[in-house]
């Protein structure tokens, strides 16, 4: 196990392996389409064109470079180490979602499919996938689960805006799983002319690689940011890991920084005890779902159980293959925090720093809160602020009792 | 010789395409089960496919999607299935029956584990929907080694190059699916599946059942015109549904359905 797990940025291997995680384990339908498509990344990375079109669209429609922030008042109130975000919160549409959507829709119209379909929970990677489509003039249709339709009201509405066809759910637990499984099951229908736009770093092969891919990003910019801005690297990185595609767009490029320890928080719903949770890493076992081999919540049959948290982005059974990986090879720890957590620290630093994060990401928040007062003042934390949180302003009213 | 084997060349003597209902284990209770299978072999059935009921079937459509979760109503693991088919076993000792569905259970189950324990039961067969051979080593070997056949999937995107891999690791019979889409979807085109299938038989002996889209007896009979086996599953499992209120009903009702599709065959 040690020998394998020893060159971790140079994974997944030629058929999308993360030591025993990631693979393609789908229809029979899909093997040549997903093989087409993996060609078909291979040989526009390796494009100078298309790497240039990326960069253009990466700064002048998404607005990168995200500044990276250090949120002074905040570390100061908590007495420990000092905190940095990194502001993806800021991008085009809010949040990280968009850096990988824009690299599919390229990777697409390179590819000539004239439409593209998505899977979304919170609504954020349904609204980016609506948003690259409609500026590219494909036919975009999202799949959502009727559950989620309710609770992110306003994101269908944008998507709808956008011009994007808004599919509601209503098999299974009418979530987000459901709302893949019915993408998939679009895909293999469609698949001659349509780009299946995936959200995160799931899936079958080459999925979490090319995901990863957009999404680093992320890290490299932050790794030269924080040399420029304090002329060393973090002591720590600190994400929320649904899927887990922003937490590994950030750590991808610290890997080989053996100093720099990285924390991956899982929505821990009502708690670990209680079974209502969103928390496959730290409380599910190895399985097989939705194209890869990963950690996943199930009972002891093998079905996929329901998972509960405050943050409609973090509410899914799986998470990314490199995640387990680096979970099981000790590279990163993975921590649950509560949806009540969660919630003080969305107040908190909305009050504090005057920026309102997403629930998502308020669990990268809250666990940082939780360490930062456990270290010197001249320790770094990098935390992803992964989106922002005015999407999420009805969830919290309503817990509050307020009508908004 | 297995089971599957020596009734494709049973049925091939006498001239005949198989006949393979699917159902879903459990569906819509877990006791109407065993005597709907004996009542399809009554009605013409040649080999039974029998559904492992999965929380999230990614390549059925909502047809099969329904009966899996009537089933998981009643938590129908995959160790009940395999009870269902020793009590079927108990007084049919000749009807192949196939299992059909979704990894993950087997992969919680253990592969080494479940292929003893289907052995055991009196298991032929396992189709796993999304385990796709380069996959699957293990659990063919597995498989293999308690005498089941692996029956693999291939699909009108499969390459010469992984009909062969596909045939080379899987036994029994090779599992065509008609279209690209999910099951119970309305897009059979026989011409273009005869024109696959002969590609197929190019690359190997295994016999080819058809699947997916087959809805009536006049399309079963036009498939059993190019295909050594007819795989008939949304068809049936939607007579099942209507009468999922009235489940005493099933066994005696739903497989006339089967009795239909068998008279047109035998007359084609």
């Amino acid at each position: 196990m040690a020998t394998q797990c020893s060159d971790l940025t140079g994974l997944p291997d030629a058929d999308g392996h993360f030591g025993p995680y990631g693979g393609r384990f789908v229809a029979e339908t899909l093997m040549g389409p997903l093989e087409e498509l993996r060609q078909a990344y291979e040989t526009f990375c390796a494009d100078p064109g298309f790497q240039r079109e990326l960069d253009q669209d990466l700064a002048h429609f998404v607005g990168r470079p995200s500044p990276l922030y250090h949120a002074e008042r905040w570390s100061r109130q908590l007495g420990g180490a000092q905190i940095y975000l990194k502001r993806e919160d800021l991008n085009h549409t809010g949040a990280h979602k968009v850096n990988n959507t824009v690299g599919q829709a390229l990777l697409a119209r390179r590819m000539g499919k004239k439409r593209v379909i998505a899977e979304t929970g919170a609504g954020q990677h349904g609204v980016a996938t609506a948003t690259v489509a409609a500026r590219f003039g494909m036919q975009c249709v999202v799949y959502m689960g009727a559950e989620d339709i309710q609770r992110q009201a306003i994101n269908v509405y944008r998507m709808r805006l956008l011009g994007a066809e808004v599919v509601a759910v209503e098999s299974g637990s009418r979530t987000l799983k459901d709302a893949l499984n019915e993408a998939m099951r679009d895909w293999v229908t469609n698949v001659d002319d349509t780009f299946y736009i995936i959200g995160t770093v799931a899936g079958p092969h080459p999925y979490p690689a090319m995901v990863r891919d957009f999404q680093a990003i992320i890290g490299r910019e932050a790794r030269a940011q924080m040399l420029e801005q304090v002329g060393r690297l973090p002591d720590a990185l600190i994400a929320c890991v649904g899927g887990g595609s922003n937490a590994i767009g950030l750590f991808y490029p610290f890997i080989d920084d053996k100093d720099v320890a990285m924390y991956g928080v899982e929505g821990g719903g009502e708690g670990i005890d209680s079974g209502r949770h969103a928390a496959p890493l730290c409380a599910g076992r190895p399985g097989v779902l939705h194209g890869n081999r990963t950690y996943l919540m199930e009972d002891a049959d093998g079905q996929i159980i329901e998972t509960h948290s405050v943050s409609a982005g973090l509410d899914y059974p799986g998470v990314g293959p490199e995640h387990a990986w680096l979970k099981d090879c000790g590279r990163a720890q993975y921590v649950a925090v509560t949806d009540e957590q969660a919630l003080d620290a969305f107040h908190e630093l909305t009050r504090c720093e005057g920026i309102m994060p997403a629930l998502e990401s308020s669990h990268a928040l809250a666990y940082a809160r939780q360490l930062a007062p456990t270290l010197d003042k001249d320790r770094i934390l990098l935390v992803n602020l992964s989106g922002r949180g005015d999407k999420d302003i009805h969830t919290v009213a309503a817990l509050e009792g307020i009508e908004v | 010789m297995s089971r599957i084997a020596s009734r494709f060349d049973s049925l091939r003597a006498s001239g005949r395409t198989a006949l393979i209902p699917y159902i879903t284990a459990g569906d819509p209770q877990p006791d109407v089960t065993v005597p709907l299978m004996h009542a399809l072999v009554e009605a013409g059935a040649d080999l039974l496919e029998l559904g492992v009921p999965f929380s999230d079937p990614m390549a059925d459509g909502p047809v099969i999607q329904a009966a899996c979760e009537r089933a998981l109503k009643h938590h129908v693991s995959l160790r009940q299935v395999l009870e269902m088919v020793k009590a079927f076993r108990a007084t049919d000792g000749d009807t192949p029956v196939i299992l059909m569905g979704y990894l993950n259970p087997v992969e919680v189950m253990g592969y080494e584990a479940f292929a003893a324990a289907a052995r055991e039961a009196g298991v032929d067969g396992l189709l796993t929907v999304d385990l796709p051979p380069e996959e699957g080593c293990e659990l063919v070997a597995a498989l293999k080694s308690q005498h089941i056949d692996p029956i693999f999937l291939a699909a009108p995107t499969s390459s010469d190059e992984r009909i062969r891999l596909m045939a080379n690791n899987g036994g029994g019979f090779l599992y065509y699916v008609s279209f690209k889409g999910v099951t119970g979807a309305n897009r059979l085109d026989v011409q273009a599946v005869k024109e696959k299938l002969d590609q197929i038989r190019a690359n190997t002996d295994l016999p080819v059942g058809v699947g997916f889209g087959i809805r009536d007896a006049q399309s079963a009979a036009q498939v059993a015109g190019v295909a050594d086996a007819v795989v008939v599953g949304s068809a049936l499992v939607n007579r099942i549904a209507e009468l999922a209120d009235e489940p005493e009903r099933i066994p005696a009702e739903a497989p006339r359905v089967i009795a239909e599709m068998r008279a047109a065959m035998d007359a084609g």
